[in-house]
């Protein structure tokens, strides 16, 4: 099963190689990873997706844990909670298809945020389901670049991950 | 107020933590800490003559002594001569403190001259790591090295140490950090009340109940109160390699230690148990053979200071995460004044267990008659009788290592030294040295192969620069016995590679370095020399021992069986 964890980093140098480093060593996979700092300046928010049956998802959230420099995390997967991911997508925007990369844009209410005369750049954001939905919509229109931020998360309401 | 360089600040650190003994190597990213250190007299360093014998001679005395072991190299091929040694010290959770210098800061990143990112390539082998960013942070980072390294389940800790970070001209205001505190690192000591009132409440049902121990009884001080919960109880006790000497091995409830090549009678009754109670045990594969076949009739109750050691190979049925000892202690407290359900079942147990060890006896190996080779075993058990089973006993990697594990019968902890998770060849001997020169009085015996000792015999050097007067027992079957015993059952006895030739003549060897060495070829033999070598123990003296360089090491596990699936013997299958 997919899991979404989330992990409140120590924000040092080093501390995303213990964290990625730990996932190649013990053969944890990775499907997406984001961070950035947060509020608090010394601490970065890392969110990770992986996959594992439920003995592996235990062993993955205990070695994150055994890390000195991850202060804190939570399997949001476990609880109601928000999931999202940005993407922007070039395609091709020539001729009839200019009106159809609009529209599909407007149906998953993307924006399409950079235009050329033969190329339309735009901006989606939701969940992973959503995002590969909009690229097998644009597929057929032809499709340049992908670039995704990977999935960032958050415990649906009172629940917190801070300190 | 004081002010001082980094270079002094290490070293006036390592004095107030009460370091007495530094193991290294100098170099030119160390040279600001060398100057530092020859300019004081409270930390003695030792100088060996390879680092990764730095780092075994540390974690040697980390094992003998359960304070932690320091060691100081320099950048580039210092550290990385070191790795060897942090990962023996990883794999079996033992303290150590690795001081490394690193190539000036402005330099980093610029493939300078001996520079090594060695944080990035010792990152999956410690427990946690620092690069020093500015002087004045040395003092606190090293206290923090020093407790991560401590507490909680043991590790090394690498901390490298950029040339600037230590030059004489920059001084700054050092002051001992009495206190530390990582917001992120909070080990667990007391276990969870109610999971061991839980434990212990199986534990009085079980029928087939076996103690299961291991390193975490001898790294978390919890020996005598391990002892006196099995003595309460009447359970039968099994120990990992790592956790020899938790329990006293003479006791009649100790079935010795278990796993690949344990006794018959642990690993039998490991098999048809019906409650194991593991503590400071990892169900590491050389234990549990196949996990799929792995004790079928038993619920398993696990205690563990690292919650990741827990369920990780096999299920536990009542996981508690909590220090060896306290929880120890809880269970004794619940355990007073109670009785097991059926001390009729725990009875029929012990028969059934005594009836292995009847059956096993006299299997295992024919002892040598005057005028033949001497059999491996029995130079372990001679060496034990000489030493009245008080010494500290090292080894190196293989048939000597499981030899000196089944026939040295160890009464406490921290005496068997040995390296159990990487299995490191070479690390016997650098090993007894770091031993020797924190326990004078005692015996510190270095049981090895000719295969093992050529692999850090350099240290002969520095023994005889710091008068380090080790026993050094050679087993010698002129071959690499674990290799060549693997050959003979899996690859019809293809000796690839697995004999030495052209061995050097020990005798001479040993003597061109001013140490006696004494041959031994046949069984009337053994008996003089080893008078001779244990005459004083402050002398260095190597037995060269030939043994039958035929021999086995049984019992031993089938590959890809159970607890039960042994042989015990070259021709006997049971």
């Amino acid at each position: 099963m997919r899991h979404i964890i989330s992990i409140l980093l120590e924000n040092e140098p080093g501390a995303l190689s213990r964290v990625v480093g730990l996932f190649s060593q013990r053969n944890f996979n990775i499907e997406t990873l984001n961070v950035a700092p947060t509020e608090e300046p010394s601490l970065s928010r890392l969110t990770v997706t992986t996959v594992g049956d439920d003995r592996v998802i235990e062993q993955i959230t205990k070695h994150l844990n055994k890390l000195i420099d991850v202060v804190k995390l939570v399997d949001l997967t476990e609880g109601n909670h928000i999931e999202r991911e940005l993407m922007l997508v070039k395609v091709k925007a020539l001729g009839a298809s200019r009106d159809e990369v609009k529209r599909t844009a407007d149906i998953f209410r993307a924006q399409i945020v950079d235009v050329t005369p033969s190329v339309y750049t735009v901006q989606i954001t939701g969940d992973a389901g959503k995002l590969d939905a909009f690229v097998q919509a644009m597929a057929p229109i032809g499709i340049l670049e992908v670039a995704r931020t990977g999935v960032s998360g958050i415990a649906r309401g009172d629940k917190l991950l801070s300190l | 107020m004081e002010l001082l360089s980094g270079a002094d600040m290490i070293a006036r650190f390592l004095k107030d933590e009460g370091v007495e003994r530094i193991y290294g190597y100098p170099g030119g990213a160390a040279l600001h800490i060398y100057d530092a250190l020859f300019r004081q007299d409270s930390v003695q360093h030792i100088l060996v003559r390879h680092e990764q014998a730095a780092t075994h001679a540390a974690d040697g005395y980390a094992r003998a002594s359960g304070k932690p072991g320091v060691v100081l190299v320099t950048s580039g091929p210092g550290a990385t001569n070191a790795v060897t040694g942090i990962a023996t010290a990883y794999m079996d959770s033992i303290p150590m403190v690795v001081l490394c210098g690193q190539v000036a800061s402005h330099l980093i990143g610029e493939d300078a001259f001996q520079e090594t990112d060695i944080v990035g390539v010792t990152r999956p082998i410690v427990k946690h790591s620092f690069s020093i960013k500015h002087p004045s942070e040395i003092p606190a980072v090293l206290k923090k090295a020093f407790y991560l390294a401590s507490t909680g389940r043991p590790g090394p800790v690498v901390v490298d140490i950029p040339k600037d970070m230590t030059a004489p001209t920059e001084r700054y205001e050092y002051v001992y950090p009495k206190k530390v505190k990582i917001r992120s690192y909070n080990p667990v000591t007391r276990g969870h009340s109610g999971q061991i009132k839980k434990a212990v409440d199986m534990m009085l049902k079980a029928r087939r109940p076996v103690f299961y121990t291991g390193g975490g009884i001898v790294t978390g001080r919890a020996s005598e109160a391990l002892t006196d919960l099995v003595q309460r109880l009447g359970f039968p006790i099994t120990t990992t390699l790592m956790g020899i000497g938790g329990y006293p091995q003479g006791d009649r409830q100790s079935l010795g230690w278990l796993g690949m090549h344990g006794s018959y009678e642990a690993n039998m009754a490991m098999h048809h148990a019906d409650l194991i109670v593991a503590i400071g045990a990892r169900f590491d594969d050389r234990v549990t053979n196949n996990t799929s076949k792995f004790c079928p009739t038993a619920k398993i109750v696990h205690v563990d200071i690292d919650p990741s050691s827990i369920s990780k190979t096999v299920r536990a049925d009542v996981p508690i995460v909590g220090a060896a000892g306290s929880v120890i202690n809880e269970m004794i407290s619940l355990v007073q004044d109670r009785e097991p359900a059926s001390p009729e079942a725990l009875e029929e147990w012990w028969k059934t267990i005594d009836g292995w060890r009847a059956e096993r006896e006299g299997k295992l190996y024919e002892p040598s008659k005057p005028g033949e080779a001497l059999k491996p075993q029995e130079v372990i058990e001679a060496v034990y009788r000489a030493t009245r089973g008080e010494a500290f006993v090292t080894t190196d990697v293989g048939q000597h290592q499981m030899f000196a594990a089944q026939y040295y019968k160890f009464a406490k902890p921290n005496r068997f030294i040995t390296s159990g998770g990487l299995g490191t060849m070479g690390f016997g001997f650098p090993a007894a040295m770091g031993v020797k020169l924190n326990f004078p009085q005692d015996d510190v015996v270095c049981f090895t192969g000719e295969g093992s000792f050529q692999m850090m015999m350099q240290e002969l050097s520095t023994c005889k620069q710091f008068e380090v007067g080790v026993k050094i027992v050679n087993l010698n079957n002129q071959s690499l016995g674990m290799v060549r015993q693997w050959q003979d059952l899996n690859y019809k006895s293809r000796h690839a590679h697995s004999y030495m030739e052209s061995l050097p003549d020990f005798a001479k060897l040993i003597e061109a370095y001013g140490f006696t060495a004494l041959k031994v070829e046949r069984h009337e033999e053994l008996a003089p020399a080893l008078e001779r070598a244990f005459a004083d123990t402050n002398e260095l003296v190597f037995l060269d021992v030939y043994v039958d360089p035929f021999e086995h090491v049984y019992p031993m596990q089938v590959p890809l069986g159970s607890m039960r699936d042994m042989l015990l013997s070259k021709t006997e299958r049971t």
